[in-house]
């Protein structure tokens, strides 16, 4: 928790104390401790000089903020029109499947949460998921699971 | 180094030129935006760069944006000195490291070649000769020119995606590029640059078609000392990336634009909102804005003259109505992003309570280009209302995924049959969806419309920003009307009751019929409620939410029908009212669906035809997905 303070304080000291920076804060705080914790909620309030309460109302607001920890891998299962038309919901469901999660949840093990997404601009290779930063086109449910494995195997490469 | 003469750009574009064109080593150019990358084209740069790395005079490999031709990504040009530039498609590593063995034997691998490129052409009507001489084994290439995919096409926005490295100002430059700043900064008063947008026609691609020169004017007129341009980078119509496509192979075409347009209504500061979901955009466009600066093409005194500019990235977070204006400018100013009733409108009080501007990605892309060949050469393009060109990305299923640029005016026949190559599947055209989720579906009967702003408003769809979904009889309209409507129950802001209510209330009674429980009297609600939140919304995402439910009511009434009154969904698509068997005459018994079938519901020894236990499908799709036989029929049932 302690260092999780240390970030919070290490990221708004990047930002000048606007108003305008509670989206940069925010992001930059997702990104570093995958979720936004309620303390931060309350030092970016202090820090921006805006109530609690706007920040909250920012923080969920947009789909990318989440206020509970994400897993250690995001899969982002585009859900847009072209997407849609070539079974983009069976590979939805084979990832809740696989993880026994519902989509916005996060697996037992903290390594992954399924999140649906509306269009990640890769229509040509449609069905289109990615993970992380990687993108995979035209993917069939089959695939699914050695994706998953190759991302649990980079988690434990981390840890050694 | 400051530019500050013509001169600084032309010596800047004599010196890249020619070490883009006269070379003497054999060069590549990897094609990696993102559709490219998420295909392999990041492990064949590795490979390449590599090469080039270990035998530095012989091979050079370079980076470029997105020709186009998603299909065929990872797509990888190379050019011998004194030779055509020729495309290879589908060049993962394997066959890229196949390929330069062969090169090293002495050929060419022409079965992987997809076209030739003679003659390099550039958008002020300059060539440059790529051969001297065409061998007779490059004769026997298509050449670009020859290839039905390009056929039709013309190049504005994209002019430079694919052809040059979006990380260089200086091939911006080499190929026509700030020349048209230059033009507006020292030739042309502010009125001059507006009325020239005006009499070029242009109007704004974002999707409402607003005439671009008369949206200028309306900020320029504005009182008040500080104004703001903005690039709306938000993208958020599912099936339509060819903004993306934009910022990551070309970002100086739409920093031009801007810097232009800034000079013609009097701002000194822009944003260009991109959203979070398009991060080598993000990149890209930081990197060009770095380098612009450095040249002083933006910041104090641009180019030595009067005029200040800078810009800034403000980076979206993952809300579609983020696109309507009034919402993005609430989000830049670190706010939810909510719409506001206008008037008043962005240009009387926008950013930060001032005088502000927002044109899209592409509208600014064609800016350059406008000022540097004319309004005269633009509005000679297209039909009578709508000018110039429009890019599409064409995707869905047909045969060619990839992104067009088209003249005003194509019909949709030319796109899908001539451009598109047809169908991807066995099954025929049925619709082509445009315009996102404020869109509509317009059918097969209706293929020879011209897409420009007024015919497609008037068969109840919308331009929108570019997005053409190509739908067969594989595809259920019921479940397509579900599916926006979903989209748009997920993405409402909550802030007015008919968009909020209304659509969740709608997508409940679609979702009924897509169940098989429809109810005679749905249609009539449907259309009833649709009129309602259309009337009473507050902004475009509400008002335009009805169109996807009106425009298939109104041409696939029919299938709507057959849900309601036989529980039967036509198109096999809605889980609900279909049931997957294995056709025994096509079943080889080869057990690949056993092997996938995650309940094993699929049984049956090896070279036997196998069984389906309808007990135990949860209708997955797995099976037909991996069958290589046709042998799995996902048919369409009637519920009792």
């Amino acid at each position: 928790m302690d260092n999780e303070v240390y970030i919070i304080e290490e990221i708004l000291s990047r930002f000048p104390a606007d108003p305008e920076a509670v989206i940069p804060i925010l992001q930059d705080l997702q990104a570093s401790l995958r979720y936004i914790p309620e303390e931060a909620v309350i030092l970016i309030a202090e820090r921006l000089n805006i109530p609690a309460a706007k920040v909250y109302s920012i923080a969920t607001f947009y789909n990318a903020f989440s206020l509970k920890p994400k897993g250690k891998h995001l899969i982002h299962v585009c859900l847009g029109t072209a997407c849609h038309v070539k079974g983009a919901n069976d590979l939805l469901e084979k990832f809740k499947r696989e993880l026994e999660i519902e989509e916005g949840e996060t697996s037992s093990d903290g390594e992954f949460t399924l999140e649906a997404v509306r269009c990640i601009g890769c229509c040509s290779l449609a069905p289109v998921i990615r993970v992380d930063e990687e993108t995979f086109g035209t993917l069939k449910q089959e695939r699914i699971p050695s994706i998953l494995e190759k991302y649990r195997a980079k988690s434990e490469g981390q840890e050694c | 180094m400051l530019i500050k003469e013509v001169s600084d750009l032309r010596n800047i574009s004599q010196k890249t030129l020619n070490e883009m064109f006269q070379i003497s080593k054999i060069k590549f150019q990897v094609g990696s935006a993102t559709c490219g990358l998420a295909t392999g084209a990041g492990q064949t740069l590795s490979f390449l760069r590599e090469l080039s790395a270990n035998q530095p005079d012989k091979y050079i490999v370079d980076e470029v944006g997105c020709i186009g031709l998603c299909f065929k990504e990872p797509i990888v040009d190379l050019r011998m000195p004194g030779c055509s530039r020729i495309y290879y498609g589908d060049l993962n590593i394997y066959k890229a490291e196949k390929l330069v063995k062969s090169l090293e034997e002495g050929d060419i691998r022409k079965e992987w070649v997809l076209y030739r490129l003679d003659k390099e052409k550039f958008i002020n009507e300059d060539e440059i000769n790529l051969a001297s001489d065409i061998s007779d084994i490059y004769r026997e290439i298509t050449t670009m020119e020859d290839l039905n995919l390009f056929k039709g096409q013309m190049r504005i926005v994209m002019r430079n995606c694919g052809r040059i490295n979006p990380e260089q100002i200086d091939q911006y430059i080499a190929f026509g590029g700030y020349k048209g700043l230059f033009k507006v900064l020292k030739e042309m008063s502010p009125d001059e640059v507006i009325e020239e947008i005006k009499a070029s026609g242009l109007r704004g691609r974002g999707g409402a078609g607003f005439p671009t020169g008369l949206k200028w004017s309306f900020t320029r007129k504005a009182e008040g000392s500080k104004k703001y341009i903005i690039c709306n980078a938000d993208e958020g119509d599912p099936g339509a990336y060819m903004d993306r496509s934009v910022l990551e192979g070309d970002p100086h075409s739409v920093i031009e634009g801007m810097l232009i347009g800034a000079y013609a209504i009097g701002a000194d500061e822009g944003y260009i909102y991109v959203r979070a979901e398009y991060p080598l955009a993000i990149k890209r466009l930081k990197i060009a804005i770095k380098q612009a600066r450095e040249y002083g093409l933006l910041g104090q005194k641009v180019l030595g003259t009067d005029f200040s500019f800078d810009l800034k990235i403000s980076m979206g977070a993952g809300a579609f109505v983020c696109g309507e204006e009034t919402a993005l400018i609430a989000s830049i100013e670190g706010l939810p992003g909510e719409p506001r009733p206008r008037p008043p409108f962005p240009a009387q009080s926008g950013l930060f309570g001032k005088p502000t501007n927002i044109n899209n990605v592409e509208t600014w892309a064609n800016i350059p280009v406008i000022i540097a060949k004319g309004s005269k050469f633009f509005s000679s393009i297209g039909t009578e209302k709508s000018k110039g060109t429009k890019v599409f990305s064409l995707v869905g299923k047909v045969k060619n995924t990839m992104l067009i640029e088209v003249p005003m005016g194509t019909t949709i026949s030319e796109i899908v049959y001539n451009l598109g190559d047809g169908m991807s599947d066995k099954f025929e055209f049925k619709a082509i969806q445009t315009g996102g989720p404020s869109g509509g579906c317009i059918p097969k009967d209706l293929i020879d419309l011209r897409v420009d702003y007024e015919e497609l408003t008037s068969a109840g769809a919308i331009m929108g920003s570019g997005g053409l979904i190509v739908m067969d009889e594989k595809t259920c309209m019921v479940d397509v009307a579900r599916f926006f409507l979903e989209f748009l129950e997920s993405e409402s802001c909550g802030k007015c009751v008919p968009c909020r209510s209304g659509i969740k209330r709608m997508l409940q009674i679609i979702h009924r019929i897509t169940q098989g429980q429809g109810e005679e009297k749905d249609i009539e609600l449907l259309e009833e409620m649709a009129k309602g939140i259309k009337d009473a919304s507050l902004c475009g995402l509400g008002q335009t939410a009805p169109n996807p439910i009106l425009t298939t009511l109104k041409f696939f009434r029919t299938e709507y029908e057959s849900h309601i009154k036989h529980k039967r969904c036509p198109a096999a698509v809605c889980k609900a009212l279909i049931e997957y068997r294995v056709i025994p005459g096509k079943c080889t018994g080869c057990q690949r669906c056993v092997s996938v079938c995650p309940t094993h519901a699929i049984t049956g020894p090896r070279s036997q035809a196998h069984n389906l236990d309808k007990s135990k499908c949860i209708k997955c799709g797995a099976c037909y997905e991996v069958c290589k036989y046709d042998a799995i029929a996902g048919d369409a049932i009637i519920l009792e």
